[in-house]
Formats: structure tokens, sequence, C-alpha cells
């Protein structure tokens, strides 16, 4: 266990070098990072001067060093564009994104599980036909669509939700901007939560209606009817749990694509997130942004995708006796 | 959009099925699915709009010389105040026929779709035959490299293809690259799956005796690889490949929804619903209409199309 843990570390501290060495290639290849610092009248001089100054002029692996050491501080320079620290610029962002993204998880997982278990309780019902239906077109319709045809229903034609921005927010003591304790930022929220949370609610439903499906055909299932136990508990006592754990593992992945395909939702909505400054900074080619932002992703799914790992060695015995061996 | 749980599991239909499937079979489970009909009826109807765009067009949409400020809002059904010519379904600002747009855009959404499958499918086919038939730390090196990649959302890739491209590129030089950028962005964010299933039929197929034979031939690995193997590993990989032909358009028109991908001078159903995103609050709302509806109806109908097919080669469904 201990060395199946150890080398999942491993594998995935080397997966984070190789994403460091890319969004460092990216910083120090692509366009000069000097060039875009200083005006087109700054003396020669003052350009060497401030290439010594950035330690351009060390060897690259020097540099590389550097960069990683600096990422791991959270330190990625300066944005081309503002003019600020890249951390402070993305700070500021985060508790747009991450409440955002915790919002419209919380959604899918509230609205994709009863789904999916009607659907698979009550497969003929015309109910579960048209769930099945709508999760199709759901998987169909891109996300900025379903973004624009909510904005013109709520917003333009009936006029009841905000179309763009947060509303007002709330600054908490350790700098954190919250919109869930004003009624405006709550309703800023409704729109954008449901457009990114809509493509994953269509996941979980299929997930949950094929794992039930398949659970109640299991022999411990009928062992339970056959014992006469109300179908009640059978479906939601014995069943439910079970489907439940895979449930989990592929919400918790999804959790980065979440936070990934808020770029999308934070364009249509205008929302001031981390994913629109990615955006922005991809269009005018704003390199420390995006080495940042690659850098902040690349982390996020690696934990992710580690803990799942040490989980999924943990609940299931199976699994654990395999890597034992191995 | 990549999601892991509901993509399609490889179906186990080797190439063998498909050749006797094309033969009847095939024809009988289109014939006998109404979906498959209207899907492929839609999908059909649309690629030939697409092809025939220069015939079929009222209007050649991108030629500044036939646009008349005049007609600019022009709602669906109306004659446009300028020119007196009838808006189908309506004109945007500068005048231009939305009906006519739709032809150009969708042959670019097409044509990008198409071409970004074939390069991720030829990426992915060769990687993984590679990978699968030679083994060791090639084989180790690549299906990490396709962790990786599988492990970021393609939207995300593609966006940093294209930003690392465009500040490569001299921005005077920038429209006429982008359609060719965005290619290789969207099939570069979208090898790994492919080269996931051709290893994993490849470790099969590597041990039978028809590959063995062939070695004690003294035929080359490259050759073995090239025209013994691959015939029999692409029969899934191409099942696959239809489904992901409606996400990478989806992807396109999301890219150029978000600004980073086709210029407006080159409009494809993306760039069209994003110039139509500005009117929808003040009312026009076929310019952002009419272009979303082809686009989902086209994603439609190719997922559908796809679905039909995975089921229908697969045997253990019937």
């Amino acid at each position: 266990m201990t060395a199946f843990i150890l080398r999942r570390l491993l594998q995935s501290l080397g997966v984070l070098i190789a994403v460091a060495l890319i969004a460092f290639l990216m910083f120090r290849f692509v366009g000069d990072p000097v060039n875009q610092m200083v005006g087109i009248d700054t003396p020669q001089a003052e350009v060497e001067r401030l290439r010594q100054e950035l330690g351009l002029n060390d060897p690259v692996l020097v540099q590389i060093a550097r960069f990683i050491a600096n990422a791991a501080r959270f330190e990625f320079g300066i944005s081309y564009q503002f003019r600020l620290p890249v951390t402070q610029l993305l700070a500021e962002r985060a508790p747009a994104t991450l409440e955002l993204a915790l919002v419209s998880a919380i959604f899918s997982l509230a609205v994709g599980i009863p789904m999916g278990v009607y659907t698979a309780l009550r497969r003929d019902s015309a109910l579960a036909k048209a769930f099945q239906a709508v999760s199709l077109v759901g998987v169909s319709l891109p996300t900025f669509l379903i973004g624009i045809l909510l904005i013109y229903l709520f917003s333009v034609t009936l006029g009841w939700l905000p179309s763009f921005g947060r509303g007002q927010v709330v600054k908490l003591g350790n700098g954190w901007s919250t919109g869930l304790l004003t009624t405006s930022g709550l309703k800023a929220l409704i729109l954008p939560a449901i457009t990114l949370g809509l493509f994953q609610m269509t996941l979980i439903m299929r997930l949950v209606r094929a794992e039930m499906l398949e659970v109640l055909r299991t022999d411990y299932i009928k062992f339970a009817r056959a014992r006469g136990l109300k179908t009640r508990a059978i479906h939601f006592g014995h069943a439910l749990k079970n489907t439940l754990v895979p449930v989990i593992t592929i919400a918790g992945l999804q959790l980065g694509s979440i936070i990934a395909f808020a770029i999308i939702t934070e364009t249509v909505f205008q929302w001031p997130g981390m994913g629109l400054l990615f955006l922005k900074a991809v269009q005018s080619v704003d390199i420390p942004i995006m080495a940042a932002y690659l850098m902040m992703i690349g982390f996020l799914f690696v934990v992710i995708n580690l803990i799942v790992d040490l989980l999924y060695a943990l609940v299931d015995p199976r699994l654990r006796a395999t890597i034992g061996s191995a | 959009m990549s999601d892991p749980a509901s993509k399609p599991q490889a179906s186990a239909a080797p190439m063998g099925a498909i050749g006797r499937a094309l033969d009847a079979d095939l024809w009988f489970w289109f014939r006998s699915s109404p979906v498959a009909i209207v899907s492929a009826f839609v999908a059909v109807t649309l690629i030939a709009a697409a092809l025939l765009a220069d015939v079929l067009a009222p209007q050649n949409a991108f030629d500044a010389a036939q646009l008349n400020l005049l007609d600019g809002f022009t709602p669906p059904m109306e004659r446009g105040m300028g020119s007196q010519m009838l808006f189908l379904m309506g004109s945007d600002d500068q005048g231009r026929d939305i009906f006519s747009a739709l032809f150009y855009g969708t042959r670019l959404s097409l044509l990008v779709g198409l071409a970004s499958v074939l390069f991720s499918l030829t990426m992915g086919i060769s990687l993984g035959l590679l990978a699968g038939y030679v083994g060791g730390r090639t084989e180790m090196f690549i299906m990490r490299v396709a962790d990786i990649q599988l492990s970021f959302p393609a939207i995300l890739i593609a966006l940093l293809i294209f930003g690392v491209a465009r500040s490569l590129i001299p921005p005077q030089q920038y429209e006429t690259a982008a359609v060719v950028v965005i290619i290789v962005a969207i099939g570069l964010s979208n090898w790994a799956q492919y080269a996931r299933t051709v290893r994993a039929s490849t470790l099969v197929e590597r041990n039978k005796e028809y590959v063995q034979a062939a070695r004690l031939m003294g035929i080359s690995g490259l050759a073995i690889m090239a025209r013994h193997v691959l015939p029999n590993v692409t029969g899934p990989v191409l099942v696959i490949a239809t489904i992901n032909l409606a996400l990478a358009i989806i992807e396109e028109a999301t890219l150029s929804f978000l600004g980073v991908g086709l210029p407006v001078t080159q409009p494809s159903l993306g760039t069209l619903i994003r110039s139509g995103q500005k009117f929808l609050l003040s009312g026009e709302w076929w310019i952002l209409f009419f272009p979303a509806l082809v686009l989902v109806l086209l994603a439609l109908a190719i997922n559908l199309l796809g679905d039909w097919l995975r089921d229908a080669l697969n045997p253990k469904l019937r």
C-alpha cells in the first residue's frame, strides 16, 4: 500500500513537472517577455539591464529551476496587459469562479441523482422518456447556446434575472468577495450556475441510471426482494447506496472540468472570474496569466486524480489486493 | 466537451463485422430505424447545402460589394429597404443575408470538424499502433502523454494551442492561417482516445498467429503494423470518430464563439452566433437564432447517427 501511494505521488509530481515545463516554454519562448514590458523608445542599455534583472541571460536550466521554485510559491510574474502581479489578479477573481463552480456542482448532483434514480426505476414512464430525450439534447446543445437561451428567456423576455455580472458582492474579512449574501448576488448566480451545471447534470443522470439498472439486476437485490423487504428500502437503502460510489468518483473528477468549462459560462455572462481573465489573456497573448492558469488547472487536476485514486484503493478491497500483490 | 463516463466504450466490432454488416445487415437496420433515417436526411441535406454553397446561396455573403447597408436588420421573410431582395431569414447589421451566410458557415464548420477529426484519427491510430506493437518505453511514454491529454478538457488544450499559435504567427498573416490553426488545435486536443482504443486492440492482435507468421516471414515491423494489424484495429475507432465529429463541430463553434476561432471574415456557425449575440438584447433575434438552429441540428443528427451506428454494429444489442 505504501509503495502504491509513493508511486502514485511520484507520478503526480512527474505530471506537474511536465505541465510546469510546458508553462515555462510558453513563458520564455513565446514572444519575448522584455519586448512586452518596454516601450519602443526604451534605450538598449535599459533593455539589457531589465534582461539581467529578470534573469533572462542565465542558463536555461537555471531559469527552469527558478520558474518552478517561483511557481511553488505562487509567483508567476507581472501580467503584460494589467501591469499587476498575476497572483493578485487570479486571487481577486478566484472567489467568483469557485462560488460558481460549487453552486453548479451542487445543482447538478441535487437534480441529476433524483432524475437518474427515477429514470431507472420507472423506465417506461413518459416522464422518464422525456428525461432521456432532454439529456440527449443537453449533450448536443453547446454550453454557450444554453447560456444564451437562458438569457433570452429569463432576462430579455421575462426580465426576472440579470443577464450579466455578479450582482452586489460583500467583502469578507480575508479578502474573499462573496455574492451569496445579497439578493442580487444570488439572483445573478442562478443562470450561470444552471448553464455550467447542465452538462454535468445530464452526465450524472445517465450514470446513475446505468449504475442503478446494473445494481437492480444483482443477486443481493433479488435476495432482498425474496426476504420480503419493502420496495422503498430495497431501492433507496440497498441499491442507491451502492450506486453512489462511482457517481461520487465521477463527480469528483468532473469538478476540475467544471472549473475549466467556467471559461465559456463566464464569457457568456461576463462573470468576473478566472476563466474570463484567462480568455482575455489568450486573446491578447498575455503569457504570464496563461502560464499561471495552466499551472493552477494542472495542479487541481493532479490533486483531484490523486485523491480519487487513493480513495479507490482505500474503499475497494479488490483493488487493494491487486495493488498489494503488484 | 469530453466526458469520460458517457463516452462510447469501444464497441467490440472488428473490421470484418463492418464489412459483413455493410452488405445487407446495416442497410436493413437502417431502414427499420426512423431516428436513423431522419438524422441521415438532415445530415445529408446540410452537407449538400455546404458543398453547393456557391450555387445555392442567393448572395455571396462575404463579398462586401454585394452588400447594401440599407438592407441592414431586415426581419425574416421581408424585403430589404435597399436592394428589394427577399430575406428569407432576415439580414444582419450590414445587410448580409443570413440564409446565404448559413451555407458558407456550415461549410466551414463541417470542413474544420472533418479535418480535425481526420487529424486526431491519423495521429491517434499511428501512436496507438506504435505503442501497442513496439511496447516498452515507447509505449510508456505515449500512454503517459495520452493520460495527460485526457485529464485536461479538450477546450482548454485547444485554447492554449491557439494562444501559442497566435503569438507565433504575425497578425497580418493570421486570418489566412486561422483555419489551419484551429484544425490543429482541435485535432491535438482529441487524439488520445483513439490512441488508447487502438493500443488496446493492437495488444490483442499482436499475439495472434497471422502476426507471428508475418514476423517469421521477415516482414518489417512497419509493414506488419500498416498492412496486417491496422486493418484489424480500425473498426471500433471509426465508430468513435463519427460521434467525435459532432463534438469537434461543437468545439469549433465554442472556440469561435469565444472569439478565439475563425475570424469574422471567414465566419463558421460559431462566429455567426457570436456576432448575433450582440443583437439579441435589442430584439434582432434572427441573426443568432438561425445559425444556432443549424448548429444544433447538425450536431444532433451526427450524434444520433453515431449512436445508431454503434448500436447497429454491436451484436450484443440485437
